[in-house]
């Protein structure tokens, strides 16, 4: 078992080397919430805000303004972000805005994604807000002429002997230099959970006003003086295509058409581009359909996701190759010498992120610095990509922040800032804004690559696991945009933790071993990329499902299989601060979910019940969670309806209580698309479904009631944004063989599956 | 050149005839909270009312609409306090809120012809309106209180 940690892969700021120290306010600064009611503050001179650390800063009107470096992409994460900042600050609410930044260096790791951003974000935020509230509280005191051990500060104010000053009229009035060596701010002794007065409790997010009434500034919406549209000719394959000639007689009689250009990119990120540029974006869709670009295509122009699949099996054949993520001695041996062993195969298709906004960016030239307006997810990734692109150093590129319309992972790879910032070069670093149109978006996604799992048990005495053996190939999205996050195994061979987390689960199954292969022909044919979940999203539906399978071969009720095997012994009795309690946490939910969902109770015909519990994605920061699907299948024509979704979730500490129920929303429903309906092929090296007139994604009339309960915490706060999703697929696989008896194994679980299974019984 | 009224304003733009009316309006007449998702009418994130319906404005040039009354998710109130909008902030309905103008400006048509929608009524007017969020559970309850909010509005009136 590999902890992520241990290799370094966190990477967030370390509070410890930022000290307390006084920072100028950052420039430019573009997308900000204020609160409703709450007037922006008149421009201040640097010298008028106290800024204590890079996090946020008060001036002195008393406005608490929250730097925030995390996307906002509907997880409404700078309300969570600076409710933590202001409960351990003691300030006023009503007087809080956020910021969200442009990439700078100060920021650190500059990253969105993996459910993390609370996790991370809380013990530094936490304790920069206290710091500030005991230099307020000092100087506070001295004002007052009180001694600072008698002063409270509560609500954006020092109070002492009857009398109270603002933290404004203190910024004011004072010249505040405390200062807090990095030892110190470690030792700051944070709240106890019951005097919390912002965390936990419910809060409108600020970010929402803006979104109901068109005034949201996305990606797509950014503006500059004289910029000119273009719109890519996303090449054959996504890799070593190369262009051979570029015609564009059809399109130059087109108003507005300005020309063509293939790109030159010496990162090697978006090859075989040709950009399309017009005074409109209209003109530049129009002229992107009429020029005729041929290119000499790359090896995978052949490739059909058939021949993905078949790369997988012939991986998974091999016993040589991959990486040992989990590693237990004696499995081989174990399995050997069983009676009685078990074998399935998992199987999941590719899948999109279709994000509503597609891809999109404003870039251009100023004062010899390269600007790229755009939402994204993962700045730090990019920026040395870009660099490299771009042949100048990073500190002549900043990317700034907008909303996101949508991630889900897609804009963790920020390949498509790549492309308009070679687009402006190209043209001399005049504004262009590059919008792909739905079609060029999907062929030029970075999906979740298919993948296949084979999973083996061996039967000890009295029907318990002795043995699990577990081999799983699929794409390394990591491996492409971020190779210094590989981990590696004993052996010192590599693996891709995000493509494989999950499968190293919390039940106790005797010797364990898990293989991670890499479907190096998927990566040589696409782009790969995380989707919601990202690993866990296809680990957890072999694992469950096969849970579920070995139980019902054991004769033994699925929860109670389960729960015994949820002992929390050894490795899976957790550790503090994130997975204090283990396996016992997981074994609470499923027990509390069951129950919830009335588990054991009769159904009518041809509706079951079916239960997956997973522990999200990484063992290091473990959320539980268990779901119940109520599934109806009608046997004459295979189609599944799901009734009803429980979910219970264990997060630890849950910050924004409504945000967090609406992530479990998303990341269930997500769970529910993933299962039944979004899939698509590679054929030819291209995805076979470029937009909704074939890809068919959840809509309004597929939604289940849905029954959410957290369990009360005062834990470390883990992730929410992905988790629940990990437990629905396999949930409903499990219930369509409750309802029927028939059993599938492949996402999206489609009718003609269903039939296929109910055949075989 | 096509003149016609957009949120209570009349407007006269160059692009040309078969310019589909989403780009006039967020390119030319720089009004962005219509968004574009699909760019063939499948996803609703587009949604603006021509003379009271909803219209996917992404299919729809913007020659077909000349003095037609146009409203967006910018004039569906003067002061952004729809009963729509008003429920929408109550129930925290948004997520990245890409699709919300379109979802707002589906409903507000639904709302008219189904002053009561049943969830059968929901299921089919809102089908068009994708959400990548999943926040349909959300919406569906906040139509519902905006209806309930808006037959209180008539009853009392």
């Amino acid at each position: 078992m590999v902890s992520l940690s241990a290799h370094g892969l966190r990477g967030s700021p370390d509070p410890s080397r930022r000290g307390f120290l006084v920072t100028m306010i950052g420039a430019g600064v573009m997308l900000g919430y204020v609160r409703s009611g709450l007037a922006a503050p008149a421009s201040t001179t640097p010298g008028d805000l106290f800024e204590p650390t890079i996090w946020y800063g008060i001036d002195p009107s008393g406005t608490l303004t929250v730097n925030i470096l995390r996307a906002e992409m509907g997880q409404h994460v700078g309300t969570a972000l600076a409710r933590i900042v202001a409960d351990e600050l003691e300030a006023d609410w009503s007087k809080v805005k956020t910021v969200t930044v442009d990439s700078d260096p100060k920021w650190g790791l500059m990253f969105t994604g993996a459910s993390w951003s609370v996790w991370q974000s809380f013990p530094i935020l936490s304790r920069a807000g206290a710091a500030g509230r005991i230099a307020l509280v000092e100087a506070g005191a001295k004002l007052l002429g009180a001694n600072p051990q008698s002063c409270t500060a509560r609500n954006g104010s020092v109070h002492a002997m009857g009398k109270s000053i603002s933290y404004g009229d203190i910024v004011a009035r004072s010249n505040l230099r405390r200062t807090f060596t990095p030892d110190e701010l470690k030792k700051i002794p944070l709240k106890p959970p019951a005097d919390r007065r912002l965390i936990g409790k419910e809060t409108e997010a600020l970010d929402v006003p803006s979104k109901v009434n068109g005034e949201g500034r996305y990606g797509i919406d950014a503006v500059a003086d004289g910029m000119v549209y273009a719109r890519p000719k996303i090449p054959p394959t996504r890799y070593d295509s190369k262009v051979t000639s570029i015609d564009d007689s059809a399109a130059k009689h087109l108003p507005g058409y300005i020309r063509s250009v293939a790109l030159d990119d010496p990162s090697g990120t978006v090859p075989g581009w040709v950009m399309v540029y017009a005074d409109s974006f209209t003109a530049a869709n129009r002229a992107a359909d009429l020029v005729k670009v041929t290119w000499q295509s790359g090896p995978a122009a052949n490739v059909s996701e058939r021949d993905i699949q078949h790369r997988a099996a012939e991986l998974i054949a091999d016993p040589r190759g991959g990486s040992l993520f989990v590693d237990d001695p004696g499995v081989d041996a174990v399995l050997a010498s069983a009676n009685r062993r078990m074998e399935r195969t998992y199987t999941t298709a590719t899948a999109m992120h279709f994000a509503l906004e597609p891809v999109n960016a404003l870039a251009f030239e100023k004062d010899g610095v390269v600007e790229i307006h755009t939402g994204n997810q993962w700045q730090s990734s990019i920026l040395p990509v870009l660099a490299k692109a771009l042949r100048r150093s990073q500190d002549k590129i900043v990317m700034r922040s907008y909303l996101l319309g949508g991630a889900f992972g897609r804009r963790l790879d920020g390949d498509y800032a790549v492309g308009a910032a070679l687009a402006t070069i190209a043209i001399g670093g005049k504004p262009v804004k590059m919008v792909c149109t739905r079609d060029d978006d999907m062929r030029f996604d970075c999906p979740r690559s298919a993948s296949r799992q084979v999973v083996r048990l061996a039967w000890g005495d009295g029907n318990r696991i002795a043995a699990m053996d577990h081999h799983a190939a699929a794409c390394w999205p990591t491996a492409t945009i971020a190779p210094y996050f590989l981990g590696k195994d004993a052996k010192g061979a590599p693996y891709d933790p995000f493509a494989i987390s999950g499968a190293d689960h919390w039940y106790n199954v005797g010797a364990h071993r898990v293989r991670a292969l890499h479907n190096d022909l998927a990566d040589r044919t696409f782009r790969s990329g995380y989707l919601r979940s990202v690993g866990a999203g296809w680990t957890s539906w072999a694992v469950e499902s096969f849970m579920d399978e070995a139980a019902h071969e054991a004769g033994i009720d699925p929860v109670k299989f389960r729960l015994n095997l949820l002992d929390g012994a050894g490795r899976n009795a957790g550790s503090a601060p994130n997975s204090l309690g283990g396996a016992r946490r997981q074994a609470a939910v499923l027990a509390r979910c069951a129950q919830k969902a009335g588990w054991g109770g009769s159904m009518p015909k041809d509706v079951g019940l079916g239960i997956a519990s997973t522990f999200g994605q990484e063992r290091t920061m473990p959320t539980w969670c268990a779901c119940a699907a109520r599934v109806r299948v009608d046997r004459t024509n295979g189609h599944v309806w799901v009734e009803k979704l429980t979910l219970v979730i264990d997060a630890g500490t849950i910050i924004h209580p409504d945000s967090a129920q609406a992530q479990v929303e998303g990341a269930a429903l997500w769970g529910l698309t993933l299962a039944l309906y979004e899939g698509t092929e590679f054929f030819k090296g291209q995805p076979k479904d470029t937009n909704l007139n074939s890809y068919r994604v959840l809509r309004m009339g597929d939604v289940p009631e849905l029954d959410i309960e957290f369990v009360p915490s005062t834990e470390a706060p883990v992730g929410l944004g992905e988790p629940a999703t990990t437990a629905v697929a396999p949930a409903i696989g499990n219930a369509i063989f409750g309802a029927t008896g028939a059993r599938v194994r492949h996402t999206p679980i489609r009718p003609e599956q269903i039939l296929a299974a109910l055949k075989t019984q | 050149m096509t003149n016609f009224d957009l949120n209570g304003r009349t407007v006269s733009v160059h692009s040309s005839d078969d310019t589909p009316l989403l780009w006039v309006i967020r390119d030319e007449l720089r009004l962005t909270g219509t968004k574009f998702g699909c760019g063939i009418g499948f996803c609703g994130a587009c949604t603006v009312h021509v003379e009271g319906r909803a219209t996917r404005s992404c299919i729809t040039p913007v020659g077909a609409v000349g003095g037609a009354k146009i409203t967006t998710i910018e004039g569906l109130d003067p002061e952004g306090k729809h009963p729509l909008q008003t429920a929408w902030l109550e129930l925290q309905v948004p997520q990245c809120g890409y699709c919300q103008s379109g979802q707002i400006m589906q409903a507000a048509t639904l709302l008219k012809d189904y002053p009561h929608p049943s969830d059968r009524d929901i299921n089919a007017v809102m089908a068009g309106n994708v959400c990548r969020c999943m926040t349909y559970p959300r919406i569906r309850k906040a139509i519902k209180l905006a209806a309930s909010r808006m037959q209180g509005a008539a009853n009392h009136g």
